[in-house]
């Protein structure tokens, strides 16, 4: 399996002068790396990387715990304590939280609407950062592991804090409609939104409608001075198409076309596929983790 | 024709490129909200003669100068809506501090909505977790910097180079 994927690089990776030990030590460690369908100005170049996983990150296991089919009213335990039966525990090692950050952030990405909140990943990478920088203070000073380690850092902490940006963006383009989502969602269901951007999208909200009131609305004539911004800001295109991969074999997907000659048809999404698909007909598969957007 | 001025707003910042916030149009803006109120004046005495004189031939003039009344609405709630846009862009652009030449081209109501989104963009960073959150205006490109150079002796980088771990740098 390896001597496969050292054939396929080899032909590019040695004239810049590198063993087969090396090339095999990078394929193994790529594969780690490897994010699907990024476009080459986002990735950092990985021209080094440490051997195995970097030490900071390895040896402590994250328990993320998922309440199953009630709200989620306490915070996320660290520590894997078992109080309630209702709850669900996932146990990850970093280096699946970080892949399940990835995945999070890249489908967020592409989403032309606000995906379901992920506070636990979110909660979890930053006690990850922390351990890490913990780690580094505490390292001596042997230039290279730190150094790498702290490549590590910066790639994380971009991740999460693009993932974050992607998704302020999509709250502030859509305020209304994103707050009335969350108006009308019913209990059990989970939220676009986590409770400090629920804050955020409300300040927002205030914040607009008190500038325009002040600014023009109050100095038109009566009938006038109500602007409904749920009309006036525009809705986020659901029709948009977008590229995704296929991660759990799904049957009988109904797919509408543009056009109005061609009926309603069915299709099966086979896993490992690659499509290009309009949202809305795929977006509870996004939400349930069935595809990955790309 | 009505709704002239309207359009000016629009067209002003239709013109300016991406990322460019022209001064505030005060006056522009007063002038639009003036004829909004001589246009709907002119029509509450209008609705009047047309319920009690029976003048039903003013109701075409009516319809019409209440669409100029929505049209002038729209671009002006654009216009301000856009700039707002533009002004939340400097704060991700140049932090929490504005230069002087932008500040400058901003109403003092438009300075208070900044300052408001600065407050609650700060108190949402602040909650991301840990002592101090996570300041996500930062990190705006991937790292690519980051394969720095290092400067070791041959001795300690040789079995690392031959590992295919380290790259030796000749430029």
């Amino acid at each position: 399996m390896h001597g496969r994927r050292v054939s396929e690089s080899s032909a590019g990776a040695e004239k810049f002068g590198w063993s087969r030990a090396g090339l095999e030590q990078f394929a193994l460690l790529s594969s780690r790396f490897q994010v699907p369908r990024l476009r080459p100005h986002e990735l950092p170049v990985l021209t080094a990387c440490c051997s195995g996983v970097p030490r900071c990150l390895a040896g402590r296991r994250v328990s993320i715990r998922f309440l199953v089919s009630e709200k989620m009213t306490e915070e996320p335990d660290f520590l894997g304590q078992d109080s309630d039966g209702g709850s669900e525990e996932v146990v990850l090692t970093p280096a699946e939280l970080i892949e399940r950050l990835e995945q999070a952030w890249m489908n967020e990405k592409f989403a032309p609407e606000l995906l379901e909140s992920k506070p636990e990943i979110v909660e979890c990478v930053m006690e990850q950062l922390e351990h890490m920088e913990e780690n580094l203070r505490r390292a001596k000073r042997e230039d290279l592991k730190v150094s790498i380690h702290q490549m590590e850092m910066e790639r994380i902490r971009y991740v999460l804090s693009s993932y974050l940006r992607c998704r302020l963006m999509k709250i502030e383009k859509f305020f209304p409609h994103v707050l009335e989502k969350e108006k009308t969602r019913r209990d059990g269901e989970p939220s676009s939104l986590s409770p400090e951007e629920l804050a955020f999208a409300r300040e927002f909200m205030a914040n607009t409608e008190t500038y325009l009131k002040n600014v023009a609305l109050k100095h038109m004539p009566p009938n006038l001075q109500k602007v409904d911004l749920f009309r006036a800001v525009p809705k986020p295109d659901l029709d948009s198409y977008v590229f995704l991969r296929v991660r759990e074999r799904q049957e009988n997907i109904l797919v509408e076309p543009d056009t109005d000659e061609q009926g309603d048809y069915v299709i099966d999404l086979e896993k490992g596929s690659q499509h290009l698909i309009r949202y809305k007909t795929i977006a509870p598969l996004v939400a349930s983790g069935a595809v990955q957007l790309i | 024709m009505f709704c002239e001025k309207a359009m000016e707003l629009v067209r002003e910042l239709h013109r300016a490129p991406e990322g460019q916030l022209p001064a505030f149009n005060e006056d522009g803006l007063r002038q639009v909200l003036e004829e909004m109120k001589a246009l709907y004046e002119q029509n509450q005495s209008d609705v009047n003669e047309a319920k009690s004189g029976g003048r039903s031939d003013l109701i075409p003039t009516i319809k019409f100068r209440h669409c100029s009344l929505l049209r002038n609405r729209r671009c002006t709630v654009a216009y301000l809506y856009d700039r707002l846009l533009r002004i939340r862009a400097l704060r991700w652009e140049y932090g929490s501090v504005l230069p002087n030449a932008l500040r400058f081209h901003m109403s003092a109501e438009e300075m208070e909505w900044f300052n408001n989104y600065k407050k609650s963009l700060a108190t949402y960073m602040r909650s991301l977790g840990g002592d101090e959150g996570l300041d996500i205006t930062q990190d705006m490109k991937p790292p690519k910097s980051l394969y720095i150079e290092h400067f070791l002796p041959r001795w300690k980088c040789e079995q690392l180079i031959r590992q295919g771990v380290l790259e030796h740098i000749l430029s």
